[in-house]
């Protein structure tokens, strides 16, 4: 065997056919070449992280900006607009008979009247409903109350469920069983039948101050809500409880076990920290399921109690003329999918930016 | 002070494990085991997968509650009681550096978390001197502790890990594994660097490895696991050199030689059969089923650990 010593200061000679190249060739790097190559990526915390990840994802983006316009036009919209989402239609002070189901950007006989004297009128921009009400005014609250509502839906959904789902996560063994066991059941129940049983029971037990607003959007509502808070949890419960349970395997506990760290300090600093991505990305997604049950509730007439708009149930009052006005349904559908659809891509889009599982 | 560091005596370790709707049997993951440590010194332990290495690092340091046995540290029986003063002197480093550092958390809070359980600073600006120090001691550089873990290769994560271990400047420190997620050139240096801090902090090491050249490097004493049973303990050199326990025998003819004309040589000698499962353990002797010199008596009774002169223990009743 060859066994000759080498000494890394001296160049080997180089063979006259060997195609290695040749070292005197290259001089070496100077300290500030060296520090060049010491070029680190920015660090980056979880959260930029993501963000940038959400940027990229043009979807979602989409989402976003026409949830952020939607927004912007139902608290700008009713300032500027003059009518109320309950006022019939009146001019100088006498009612407007004929604006009953006018064409958008239409006016009625009286108005025109009205403007040709020299007076201003702002347009109604959807037309008016059959009640001479601005039904452009009708959707913008109408989307107010699904948005209302889809948001606190999730919250309670939210909260109902992190709070079961850690208990049963953490403690694990039987106490794990036996709340799994009560959700398995609330799981089988039929979830609309309930709402509507429901939605028929509450009203007649519960007692609200009408001037409240809660009052204001009906006994149904809080019945809605109620619903969620009893059945819609369990989703988020699951999954709560099958994060913790799968960051409880991790080593980190362990090592975090044995530094003696306290449970509260466990769950603080590692569990919940690991499963706060599930928790936004579900918590996103459960909005749009609300307003969809929200919508379906009024559209079968349980939801909020009129004159308070929700689009579900001006997309079934316009069902009544739908042949003559056909665009008194297209305008609270379109609202219905445009919210659904931005709120459904946003989520997409968070689980794909956060979900630590898709990457590594 | 005691004479030994550690002192684990006729420790076990069973696992309930449910059979059938009611009933339920005990996994033994870990049945009768002693040795002690002494100060500033290594033990490796060595054995294959699923012999129960693992757990005996966990029950030391009361991860795991054992089922029987008794554990002293310092001459101090270790209860429920003193762990968490005790976990001040003990500590522990992971096997897959990839899942024991937490990724929401940057190195200078996972360096710090021993540092705040056990509330080891006055203020905010010790804190940070101590995380600095104890990352120049590992070979991180100080810009490293604002960053999260999934920026690190593995060797540099095992070394926060490391780091993490002596934050509270712990006389023992048990190793569970902690080269064998890494690549031989990194595995080299995390070994050359548990030699230096050994030198330089006067740490004593439980060494659980599977690799015995590895193991051999860095241990002063050696102890082969077979299923959950301590078979064979001697000095490093001895043990590698004069295996008695034919288990160890068989163990130490499967390590690679890195010279093709010896190792074509060399006799291996081939087990055959399974382990067989700890939950059927064989009666006696765990390893009579897969021993070539096994006889009757070997069924029969479980063999001691006996001392063959120099410290030299084996449980076995022929050789």
């Amino acid at each position: 065997m060859e066994n000759k010593s080498y000494d890394p200061n001296t160049n080997p000679v180089k063979k006259p056919l060997s195609l290695q190249l040749d070292p005197s060739m290259f001089e070496p790097a100077t300290p500030e070449e060296k520090k060049q190559q010491d070029v680190m990526s920015e660090s980056t915390t979880f959260l930029k992280d993501g963000l940038r990840r959400l940027r990229k994802n043009k979807l979602s983006m989409f989402g976003i900006i026409v949830l952020l316009l939607i927004l912007l036009t139902i608290t700008i919209a009713p300032s500027i607009v003059p009518y109320g989402y309950e006022e019939i239609l009146s001019v100088e002070g006498k009612r407007d008979k004929g604006a009953k189901n006018l064409k958008p950007f239409e006016f009625s006989k009286n108005e025109q009247r009205f403007i040709q004297k020299g007076g201003e009128r702002f347009p109604h921009i959807f037309g008016t409903d059959e009640q001479c009400r601005d039904y452009f005014i009708r959707v913008i609250y109408g989307t107010r109350v699904s948005l209302l509502v889809g948001f606190f839906a999730s919250i309670i959904v939210l909260i109902i469920g992190l709070i079961y789902g850690s208990i049963s996560g953490y403690a694990g063994g039987r106490t794990d069983m036996i709340m799994m066991r009560i959700v398995d059941i609330i799981y089988s129940l039929p979830d609309m039948l309930m709402v509507i049983l429901l939605s028929v029971v509450l009203p007649e037990l519960i007692q609200v101050p009408k001037k409240s607003f809660l009052g204001r959007m009906g006994p149904n509502m809080i019945s809605l809500f109620i619903v969620f808070g009893l059945l819609y949890w369990v989703g988020m419960a699951r999954l709560i409880r099958g994060q913790i349970l799968s960051i409880k395997e991790n080593d980190y506990i362990l090592a975090a076990k044995a530094t003696g760290a306290s449970p509260g300090r466990i769950i603080r600093r590692h569990i919940i920290p690991n499963c706060l991505s599930v928790i936004i990305v579900s918590t996103a997604l459960q909005i749009p399921s609300a307003i969809f049950t929200e919508s379906y509730l009024s559209f079968i007439g349980l939801g909020v109690q009129a004159p308070m708009p929700s689009l579900g149930s001006l997309a079934n009052a316009a069902r009544g003329g739908l042949q003559t006005y056909p665009f008194k349904l297209v305008f609270p559908a379109v609202m219905i999918c445009l919210i659904v659809l931005s709120l459904n891509l946003l989520g997409d889009g968070l689980r794909d930016a956060f979900d630590p599982k898709l990457r590594r | 002070m005691a004479e030994h560091l550690l002192e684990v005596e006729h420790l076990k370790q069973y696992f309930p494990i449910r059979d059938g709707f009611f009933g339920s049997k005990p996994l033994k993951a870990v049945d009768d085991v002693s040795f002690t440590i002494n100060h500033g010194e290594t033990l490796g332990l060595v054995g294959e997968s699923g012999c129960g290495k693992t757990t005996v690092g966990r029950s030391i340091l009361r991860l795991y509650e054992p089922t029987d046995g008794v554990v002293k540290f310092e001459g101090e029986e270790i209860t429920d009681k003193n762990i968490h003063a005790l976990r001040r002197k003990m500590q522990m480093v992971f096997q897959d550096p990839y899942s024991s550092l937490n990724p929401r958390m940057t190195v200078e809070d996972i360096i710090g978390e021993p540092l705040d359980v056990h509330k080891l600073y006055a203020n905010k600006k010790e804190r940070r001197e101590k995380i600095l120090h104890l990352m120049d001691l590992v070979g991180l550089n100080a810009e490293h502790a604002t960053r999260y873990a999934h920026e690190f290769s593995g060797g540099q994560r095992q070394r926060i890990g490391i780091a993490r271990a002596l934050a509270v400047d712990p006389k023992f420190i048990i190793c569970d594994e902690p080269v064998s997620a890494l690549d031989v050139s990194i595995q080299a240096q995390v070994i050359n660097m548990f030699e230096d801090l050994q030198e330089k902090l006067g740490v004593a090491y439980l060494f659980i490895a599977h690799d015995l050249l590895v193991v051999r490097h860095i241990s002063h004493n050696i102890a082969v696991m077979y299923l959950g049973h301590m078979v064979e303990t001697a000095s490093a050199d001895e043990l590698m050199d004069h295996p008695i326990h034919p288990y160890t025998e068989s163990l130490l003819s499967a390590v690679p030689i890195p010279d093709p004309k010896i190792a074509r040589q060399k006799n291996r000698i081939m087990l055959e059969g399974d382990v067989p499962s700890p939950l059927n353990m064989p009666t006696g002797c765990p390893f009579r089923t897969r021993c070539r010199y096994a006889t009757e008596r070997c069924a029969a009774e479980v063999p001691e650990l006996t001392d063959r002169g120099n410290g030299h223990k084996v449980a076995c009743f022929v050789k």
